[in-house]
């Protein structure tokens, strides 16, 4: 594997490069950057990343609540549609509303090479995955990539952070009245449908992959450290190319915890709003095909040229209040991509609307990138799709760089005053070359990535 | 790729943390499975050690031992925690919960309810905020999260705390996943070697089948590496107690095997091999 660091993607102008035997100022000098007033915290140096080498989004796709694919997404965020309804998921009696993706208690389910196998992976979840495959010829480049590289070399790496819970809250509905057993075919099913893995499993089986495989379950940030996961192995030589993705699908679980913790929102969430009072809950499915830029056959299109991994270490379900955590993300992030903060021309917040998490992200992003980086939460069109809120971002990151738009932040009309950032509430037509995206979770867990045009 | 192991655990029938396993895995003294522990996880702050889960606390517990026998800085390590099923006691809670006319649940209950529980929680007694990857992939969970390790600690070089952790589900969720144990397993892995290491690790990833996955010679340990997904650690743990030169083979999905050449390490930290 390639333990030098400095290629000819981080010489790029404009960008710094980083070398084995870089010094604490220029560890400085990428993380303050040309806004280097701040003063630099020395704990800044256990979260020092390396610099990475762009890999390439060769093909992305995401299905939401906007609609099914990158043009009814871009559609959707272009004329500021947005995708929540008020609560019609099963009977679900909460007043609150949901990003529920439509068609998918209808589809059909099989299909793939081998449909008497796939047929058992049949859950919402993977109906959702295979929604998500089916959407801008993503299957055709998954096989073509496995076709150039060999099934082996061809990684799954899935966020989630329910899986196919949903049937097993089902089937605990149809227990055995005398016995309390499950139901049967909910026993031979469940590690298809419900077990962590099923995601990565279902999607590995349906592209006919051979290489690593796995599931990363960190809540809200799951499918963003799946992007930091596929780097590390093309890195380490474990695999060629990987097939990057998030999925989480409505259940009870997410809807009435949400609801118990008080998160939640009994309207469309407002991020960044004065009133905000709560999230909204989606669900959605985003698949990237990940690959090195000399291998991947598509220049000028769109790459993954940071990522940065922090936790928090503070508590299950609230975010640090300094945001020390998130802070460590931007930067690991900021640094392994070469780039200074003022390199940014957009941050996809993570934006759920929550009281705690809009105020300490804006602190967090005020804290390193100043008052004037242009930022927004989409949360508003898609909802808080939890696991797969990190791949939503990647993509909604793809289509700003690649239609040179920046999205605002729909819902919201009165902006809170308290916020520091740059907050947009309107969308922006404008070129955009490089963009950073927030995502973190419940366990305190953090990941930043950056995307950039080639 | 080469590794460096530099603390060592493992917890399950028997299998009292490393100081009392280590023998039982070298096969110098007999394995008395009986013995079921009950890990405190100590290190936790008390109203966290009351209000997290068994499964919590077995992960707690190994990832503890590991940084005490290694003496190092939590703040300094990352961490990878694998887990097939993860907070299966918790889910049954919230499911039986859910399926009441009502519908509701403790919100303690719901946020425990992350896959992330361990990693949440190993964040909270520490303070650390290096990264920390969640990860399952079923039978080959331990595996998968070798990778992710040893990815982790050459990319970022950093030493990376490893903990696999599964527990028998309850009733009546059992039916669906049956798995023996409890077990838990953690190892601290390096990218360079340092005096205390135990042994060093090279690992290749392979799609030759021609041969199976390393068994352990007992049949009862056996039957447990077969039988917890965690467990699926032991042929290696096994290695690592024996300190002799062996090549561990895991299964990794039907289709892959990771193959891990031990070489001991002599107490200088360097491998007895490069001589």
């Amino acid at each position: 594997m390639t333990q030098g660091l400095v290629d000819d993607h981080t010489k790029k102008e404009g960008t710094r490069c980083i070398d084995d035997h870089f010094t604490n100022q220029a560890v400085d000098d990428v993380l303050y950057g040309t806004r280097g007033s701040r003063n630099p915290n020395p704990l800044d140096r256990l979260v020092v990343a390396r610099a990475m080498a762009p890999l390439i989004l060769t093909c992305y796709t995401l299905v939401s609540a906007l609609g099914k694919g990158l043009n009814e997404t871009y559609q959707a965020l272009r004329n500021r549609r947005s995708g929540l309804r008020p609560c019609d998921f099963e009977d679900v009696r909460i007043t609150a509303y949901i990003g529920r993706v439509d068609d998918v208690e209808n589809m059909s389910f099989g299909g793939g090479s081998a449909p008497t196998q796939l047929e058992q992976f049949d859950c919402r979840n993977n109906r959702l995955a295979l929604l998500g495959l089916q959407q801008d010829g993503f299957i055709q480049a998954a096989i073509a990539a496995r076709e150039r590289y060999g099934a082996h070399r061809v990684a799954v790496l899935v966020g989630s952070s329910t899986s196919g819970i949903l049937e097993t809250e089902h089937a605990y509905c149809h227990r055995d009245p005398a016995y309390g057993t499950l139901p049967p075919p909910y026993l031979t099913s469940q590690r298809y449908t419900h077990n962590m893995f099923s995601a990565a499993h279902f999607v590995r089986a349906y592209l006919g992959l051979r290489g690593p495989a796995m599931v990363i379950s960190t809540a809200c940030s799951s499918s963003a450290k799946a992007f930091a996961t596929a780097a590390r192995f093309i890195k380490a030589g474990f695999c060629d190319a990987a097939v990057v993705g998030g999925v989480d699908s409505l259940c009870l679980t997410i809807l009435y915890g949400f609801s118990s913790l008080q998160l939640m929102s009994r309207n469309p969430c407002r991020p960044c709003d004065e009133d905000r009072d709560g999230l909204t809950l989606g669900e959605s499915a985003g698949f990237a095909l990940l690959e090195q830029s000399e291998h991947a056959d598509q220049p000028g299109a769109v790459a993954l040229s940071g990522y940065g991994e922090s936790c928090d270490g503070y508590h299950m379900s609230h975010p640090h209040p300094e945001g020390t955590g998130a802070i460590k993300a931007m930067r690991a992030a900021l640094l392994r991509s070469g780039l200074t903060s003022a390199d940014i021309d957009y941050i996809h917040l993570h934006g759920t609307a929550t009281r705690a998490n809009d105020s300490i992200e804006d602190a967090a992003v005020h804290s390193v990138f100043g008052p004037s980086t242009p930022c927004s939460s989409t949360k508003g069109w898609t909802g808080h799709t939890l696991g797969a809120a990190g791949v939503t971002g990647a993509v909604i990151a793809a289509l700003s760089l690649t239609r040179k738009f920046v999205p605002g932040t729909v819902n919201t009309t009165r902006l809170d005053s308290s916020l520091n950032s740059h907050v947009l509430l309107e969308n922006r037509e404008q070129p955009v070359h490089r963009v950073l995206s927030n995502s973190f979770g419940f366990g305190g867990n953090n990941c930043s990535l950056i995307f950039g045009a080639v | 790729m080469t590794l460096y192991v530099s603390g060592i655990s493992a917890l399950g029938p028997g299998l009292p943390g490393w100081a009392g396993s280590r023998a039982v895995l070298a096969g110098e003294r007999p394995w008395r499975e009986a013995f079921q522990p009950r890990p405190s996880a100590s290190m936790l702050p008390p109203n966290e050690q009351r209000r997290s889960s068994k499964t919590v606390r077995w992960a707690i517990e190994v990832a503890q031992e590991v940084l005490q026998q290694a003496k190092a800085d939590a703040h300094e390590v990352a961490s990878v925690f694998a887990s097939s099923d993860g907070e299966t006691d918790v889910l049954d809670r919230l499911c039986r919960e859910l399926a009441m006319p009502q519908r509701t649940i403790s919100p303690t209950l719901f946020h425990h309810s992350v896959h992330n529980a361990a990693s949440g929680y190993w964040g909270i007694a520490t303070g650390s905020q290096q990264s920390s990857t969640v990860l399952a992939c079923y039978d080959s969970s331990f595996c998968a999260a070798m990778l992710e390790a040893a990815a982790y600690t050459q990319t970022e070089e950093r030493p990376v705390l490893l903990v696999a952790y599964d527990l028998p589900s309850p009733p009546p969720l059992d039916a669906a996943r049956p798995l023996q144990g409890g077990f838990a397993a953690a190892l601290l892995l390096t990218r360079t070697p340092a005096p205390n290491n135990l042994v060093q690790l090279d690992l290749a990833l392979s799609n030759d089948l021609s041969e199976g996955a390393t068994c352990m010679d007992d049949p009862r340990l056996e039957a447990l590496r077969n039988g917890n997904p965690a467990a699926r650690s032991l042929p290696l743990l096994a290695a690592i107690a024996r300190q002799c030169g062996t090549l561990v083979r895991l299964e990794y999905l039907e289709d892959l095997r990771l193959l891990i050449q031990v070489i001991p390490c002599r107490s200088s930290g360097t491998p007895s091999s490069a001589e």
